[in-house]
């Protein structure tokens, strides 16, 4: 009997994390450890400029100056920064042109994944950008896009094919002295994507980048920067899977968004990095600065988040007001189960005249979680009539998880208005007797209300990812009723 | 005795310590330690033993961090570096201005409130009864230094015990420093008639340090009306470091009440722990009218289930003043509400802080915790920075904040005004209607009027600190009263 529910328990604590596999890919990796070679040999590797590689050592040398921060409401054993392969690629043997020719271990980790590069082109018509360990493996749709003159492809080929667009706004909102992952990720990046719309151009398709941790000991240090020229519109999507392991691995982004004058920049992601087990064992750790820009007058810049993966997340995307009437908007759902920690939420700097925010934030805790809402809105002298919204909600499944909220708000400005809100509660026992006593199962109502609690996030992300956004919600929850 | 014979005569030698002048390469924390050092035996003159290695532990603690500075968290916004550079004198023995006349000083009280006036003049116990007394209902009532000596158990079973020194670096200074405060103990099923006021006036010649700490201890089912009046007198700079334990036993009520009206060019900490008891009610609401740099901080611990909270608090700030409001509630038990509401109208440079934190410990199922920060701002000069922020650890709860920070409701304005109300008129009577959600919960009536009359007088840019008074007018001529015709309305 015993044995059985232990059968019962282990299917319910594996089940709930569907991407743990590892394919066996043939890797060409770096050794392991972090110092001014490596970082010589990952930029000759990718056969990169002078000027980057200058950009990388400046980087590094100002790491090397800094201290891990610890204000984070996040708890984890030091990370040894020279115990992790700062570089892994699946062998290539040549430059590929054609999906027939990617490594069939590759297309299929992809199937697995439901990210079927070849049927997403023709079906969906969503441009797709494949990163492994790094590296960027595959681009679908670059000839239609082409045409339009739009540049999506991987970060690597844009400083080959197009320096002067890297070099003009790499670093341009996040500079490598901004914090100290956005400096290590400066210093060792590998890959990303990256995206140019030019003046006037609609972008017909969703972009969209799928990033996955394949290799073991290796941290993933990825670029993404998206530059929307003026009057020009884009939706972009990522998501991330990694296999199940037992020790921690590291996932230090940066993702730039530059809006010029009347553009759009939509940004969507879902986050799913393996969580780490019930034990919580295991996990990536997910420091990433996102940061995005409205550089001219009546941008936009529109963040959407759903977070359900990684042991831990730390993560501000954020957005910099600067033209005048231009609009910065945060939506995100963040679920936490077992022990995973998130400390995540959003900044707005209005800066600009007339310039409005809004930040939805839901987060949903269960287990030993512990989720954290971390925001700034500051209005600068200069804002005026500036407008932030934010509302800030905590779900609490369980009595030994925590939600907690941080928000600073700092106005200069007379002419502005700031209103923040937030709740924290657990799922009213109304509801749950409700759907109960109409036949729903205790496990299937809390996935009915939480869906329901986040629906206001989920209806902001493109149909693609709503899909499975919702049933990833589902599945982080499992088990974590009763 | 610190007891005051001769009201106008001071005779006394005074000992005191003054502080070597400050140069760049020493600073006032180095100056602190060094003083400490020289001076041990004064300050542990009267205390007993265990006392005396609290002191030491806390002087361990200042010695450790220093005075609080912008890197820290919650100092992120209230920058001391001025005030610290500034050099102060530190006197270990009472100290007044020479030829002060005391019924001069603290002739100003509150029209028809009746209370039992408490007064410390530059942070010392000052009394023509004798330093401690006892009064009919049994409420002990006197100086620190006094209670230490004849009350020595009631004293140390909590002195020191509720100020946590690594809560900053002035409590650890205070905690390591302070000989002198007020003590007042309300027996088991006391309900003290008259209120209570504290009132701790600045007024010397001097740049001073003052450091006072304050204790308050309810028995079971007592309830008792608390003023804690901050005052200056002139206009001279002054730092003031005030540090006030309150422990409200079982089923008990304290009404706090903190009436800040200081002078620009003082700096005010005041920090106050709070430590209920089971079924303990606390209500507490600071009034900051005036003041250079004014920072409270407010440590609440809910130590019994069925505990109540309710911590108000109203700014009215301008120039280039700063008020900072800490708040810190820990629900360490299940059952219990707490309720804060901050609200402040921030004019010219000033600059207001609201920085509101409840925890929730694990096991506090069934807790309700509300917080709430409203700010006004008037130009673009003045700066407001609001924190609230939420830590829970238990799933039963309701738990919520609100932040806003705006501006006068164009709609209201064009209403009054278009009802024959002037624009000045209309302005006053919406920031008056404003703070009024926090004047209208005192409960001590006299007080309410009071504090009411003050408002309205502070927004119309009459109250500032003058150089006879601090609360300008034993008497009320007349209510003041906006030059609005109400029957237009």
């Amino acid at each position: 009997m015993a044995k059985e529910n232990n059968n019962i328990i282990d299917e319910v604590t594996t089940s709930d994390y569907k991407y743990g596999f590892y394919t066996d890919i043939e890797m060409d990796t770096a050794p392991k450890g972090l110092n001014e070679d490596i970082i010589r040999l990952i930029s000759a590797k990718k056969n990169e400029p002078g000027w980057l590689l200058d950009f990388r050592l400046k980087a590094y040398r100002y790491w090397l100056t800094l201290k891990e921060p610890t204000w984070a409401h996040l708890h984890h054993p030091p990370i040894d920064y020279n115990d992790i392969i700062y570089y892994a690629a699946p062998k290539k043997k040549k430059e590929l042109a054609s999906l027939d020719e990617v490594d069939p271990e590759l297309l299929d980790t992809f199937n697995k994944l439901g990210i079927s590069l070849e049927e997403q082109k023709r079906l969906s018509g969503v441009a797709v950008d494949a990163v492994i360990d790094s590296v960027s493996v595959k681009t679908t749709f670059s000839k239609t896009l082409e045409k339009l003159g739009i540049i999506f492809c991987s970060f690597s080929e844009a400083v080959q094919n197009h320096p002067d667009l890297v070099k003009k706004h790499m670093g341009t909102v996040v500079p490598y002295t901004d914090n100290y992952f956005a400096a290590l990720n400066s210093a060792v990046f590998t890959d990303g994507s990256f995206c140019y719309i030019p003046k006037g151009v609609r972008c017909p398709v969703e972009l969209s980048t799928y990033f996955r941790i394949n290799a073991a000991n290796t941290g993933q240090f990825e670029r993404t920067l998206i530059v929307g020229d003026e009057e020009s519109y884009v939706s972009y999507m990522e998501g991330c899977t990694a296999p199940q392991r037992d020790e921690n691995q590291l996932h230090a982004a940066i993702v730039e968004i530059i809006a010029m004058k009347d553009a759009e920049v939509k940004y969507s992601t879902v986050q799913n990095w393996y969580p780490g087990n019930a034990k919580g064992e295991g996990g990536i750790y997910n420091f990433v600065t996102k940061r995005g820009i409205c550089r001219g007058a009546n941008s936009k810049i529109s963040w959407t988040q759903v977070e359900t993966g990684s042991a831990i997340t730390w993560k501000y995307p954020s957005c910099i007001l600067m033209g005048d009437n231009s609009v910065g908007e945060f939506y995100s759902v963040a679920v936490t189960n077992n022990y995973q920690q998130a400390d995540t939420g959003s900044k707005m700097i209005h800066l600009g005249k007339n310039t409005k925010s809004t930040i939805i934030s839901k987060g949903i805790s269960a287990g030993r979680s512990n989720n954290s809402y971390r925001g700034l809105v500051k209005i600068s002298k200069r804002a005026e009539n500036a407008r932030n919204f934010s509302q800030c909600d905590s779900l609490l499944l369980g009595d030994k998880c925590g939600a907690h909220t941080f928000p600073y708000i700092e106005t200069e400005n007379k002419s502005s208005i700031v209103e923040h809100e937030a709740t924290t509660s657990k799922i009213s026992d109304d509801q749950l007797f409700y759907c109960q006593q109409r036949g729903i199962s205790a496990e299937s109502a809390i996935g009915l209300i939480v869906n329901g609690y986040a629906k206001e996030v989920l209806k902001k992300l493109p149909m693609e990812f709503a899909v499975e956004a919702q049933k990833l919600l589902s599945i982080s929850l499992e088990g974590s009723v009763g | 005795m610190l007891a005051l014979k001769n009201k106008t005569n001071f005779d006394w030698k005074l000992k005191y310590c003054k502080m070597k002048p400050q140069t760049q390469d020493i600073s006032l924390k180095d100056l602190m330690v060094e003083l400490f050092e020289e001076n041990r035996e004064v300050i542990f003159r009267h205390d007993t033993p265990d006392l005396k290695a609290r002191r030491l532990i806390a002087f361990d603690e200042f010695k450790r961090t220093g005075f609080p500075h912008n890197k820290i968290e919650n100092w992120r916004n209230t920058d001391l570096k001025r005030t610290l550079e500034a050099s102060y004198q530190y006197y270990f023995e009472p100290t007044f201005r020479q030829g002060i006349d005391l019924q001069h000083i603290f002739r100003c009280d509150i029209p028809h409130l009746q209370t039992d006036m408490i007064s410390q003049l530059n942070g010392w116990f000052i009394s023509e009864n004798g330093s401690l007394k006892k009064t009919r209902q049994g409420v002990i009532i006197g100086s620190l230094a006094a209670a230490s000596q004849h009350y020595p158990e009631l004293v140390s079973e909590w002195l020191g015990k509720l100020a946590d020194n690594t809560r900053s670096g002035f409590v650890a200074l205070n905690n390591a420093f302070a000989t002198d405060g007020v003590f007042i103990y309300v027996p088991d099923n006391v309900q003290v008639e008259m209120p209570l006021q504290m009132v701790n006036i600045i007024n010397h010649d001097r740049e001073i340090f003052v450091q006072n700490h304050n204790l308050v201890i309810l028995g079971k089912n007592s309830h008792l009306q608390l003023v804690q009046c901050d005052d200056s007198v002139d206009h001279q700079r002054s730092l003031v470091n005030t540090v006030t334990e309150v422990v409200v036993g079982e089923n008990s009520i304290l009404d706090h009440y903190k009436l800040q009206n200081k002078n620009d060019a003082s700096t005010l900490i005041n920090t106050v722990f709070f430590h209920l008891e089971r079924d303990a009610k606390l209500s507490t609401n600071a009034i900051t009218l005036n003041g250079g740099i004014i920072r409270n901080e407010n440590y609440i611990t809910l130590n019994g289930e069925g505990c109540d909270a309710n911590i108000m608090g109203v700014y009215l700030v301008d120039k280039f003043q700063h008020v900072d409001n800490q708040v810190f509630v820990d629900h360490a038990k299940p059952n219990c509400t707490s309720n804060e509401l901050f609200k402040g109208i921030v004019d010219d440079h000033a600059r207001a802080v609201f920085n509101g934190h409840i925890l929730v410990r694990k096991d506090a199922q069934k807790t309700s915790a509300y917080q709430n920060n409203k700010n006004i701002l008037l130009t673009d000069k003045a700066t407001v920075n609001s924190k609230p922020f939420l830590e829970i650890y238990a799933d039963d709860v309701k738990c919520s904040h609100g932040a806003t920070v705006g501006q006068l409701d164009q709609n209201a304005m064009f209403y009054l005004k278009s009802r024959g109300i002037g624009e000045v008129n209309a302005r006053m009577l919406l920031m008056y209607a404003f703070a009024a959600e926090i004047i209208n919960d005192i409960k001590i009536e006299p007080l309410r009027i009071r504090i009411d009359d003050m408002v309205k007088k502070r927004l119309r840019g009459e109250l500032s600190i003058c150089e006879q008074c601090v609360l300008h007018c034993s008497t009320m001529e007349k209510p003041v009263e906006f030059e609005i015709d109400l029957s237009k309305i």
